[in-house]
């Protein structure tokens, strides 16, 4: 009988686990955020900048995540230029999202240059990861 | 009757022997830069095609002259309006992959007429602005492609050119879209 509430315990604590579990690479970039003062990061705020629409230039005059990403974060997206495929966002569809550091960076560094027209600061990232992790 | 086989069969041997020859305008080419090919050399640098085919066909290093690709991975912060920055280390590996594989180092027959398409002074940052290319296309009406929403404009090589993604840009393999197979 105690063995048995023991096992209940362990897997109530490992199902959990996995429910919650962040990537490795989304809880060291969340960890590098919070470094930089980024400690509540906010999926409701991430929401809202992901549908927020910016200024662009004469080619494309408005500009949000949503332009190429789409509205639907399980939905493929698609390139505004070049038209090619954008995998969805969800990492519940799409499970190569958010697995790794490097690219999380490097898409952030060159789609919020874009997009805003700046880079995301540590907490805008933040929210932005709240937020997509949870797709 | 057997007189006729024999016949027959001569032709039939001669056919196989000769088509090769017949089907083939690359001989000259074969024996002026020692390789025979058709078209451009395929894409073999993975890091090449991700970092670059995420967003857009991974272009053949053929397609422009070692300079032309210089140029380009110097100013990815403004990548014909989009931000494709990477990484210092990253866009020199590509760079190399590029300079060393490109139109003029290569000895692919396209290869060669994109290079020497390439006025000396000239550096085209787009594989549309060489007169290699413009040749190539100034047949096509704008409406095929400008104005076809499968095709968008010249810079989806795949669009028309099915095996583009293999570097084979042959006029066999081009389809366009709403317009079917392409004749000249």
């Amino acid at each position: 009988m105690k063995t048995l509430r023991i096992l209940t315990i362990v897997f109530g604590c490992l199902a959990t686990g996995l429910v919650l579990a962040d990537s490795p690479a989304v809880i060291q970039l969340l960890n590098e955020y919070a470094l930089k003062g980024a400690n509540h990061p906010d999926a409701e705020k991430g929401k809202l900048l992901w549908f927020e629409k910016f200024e662009g230039d004469d080619r494309f005059p408005e500009r949000s995540c949503a332009s190429c990403h789409t509205r639907d974060l399980s939905k493929a997206g698609s390139h505004v230029k070049t038209r090619k495929s954008i995998e969805p966002m969800a990492p519940s569809i799409n499970p190569e999202r958010l697995s790794s550091a490097r690219e999380i960076e490097k898409w952030f560094k060159r789609n919020c240059k874009w997009t805003l027209g700046r880079e995301c600061t540590a907490s805008e990232k933040a929210n932005l990861l709240e937020f997509i992790k949870q797709q | 009757m057997k007189h006729l086989l024999s016949v027959a069969s001569m032709i039939f041997i001669l056919g196989i022997v000769a088509a090769p020859v017949v089907w083939s305008d690359d001989d000259e080419y074969r024996v002026k830069y020692g390789r025979y090919s058709t078209g451009v050399e395929p894409v073999s640098n993975p890091t090449y095609k991700k970092e670059c085919g995420d967003c857009h066909m991974a272009y053949s290093p053929g397609l422009l002259p070692a300079k032309s690709w210089s140029k380009i991975m110097s100013g990815l912060e403004d990548h014909f309006g989009d931000n494709a920055e990477l990484d210092t280390a990253t866009n020199k590996a590509i760079l190399e992959y590029l300079v060393s594989n490109s139109a003029d180092k290569s000895d692919y027959r396209r290869s060669r007429r994109f290079a020497s398409s390439v006025d000396s002074g000239d550096v085209p940052v787009r594989i549309t602005e060489t007169a290699y290319f413009k040749h190539e296309h100034d047949e096509i009406p704008a409406r095929m492609v400008k104005g076809n929403k499968e095709v968008n404009s010249f810079s989806n090589c795949n669009a028309c050119h099915r095996k583009a993604e293999q570097s084979s840009f042959r006029e066999r393999d081009i389809f366009i879209p709403g317009y079917g197979k392409w004749d000249d």
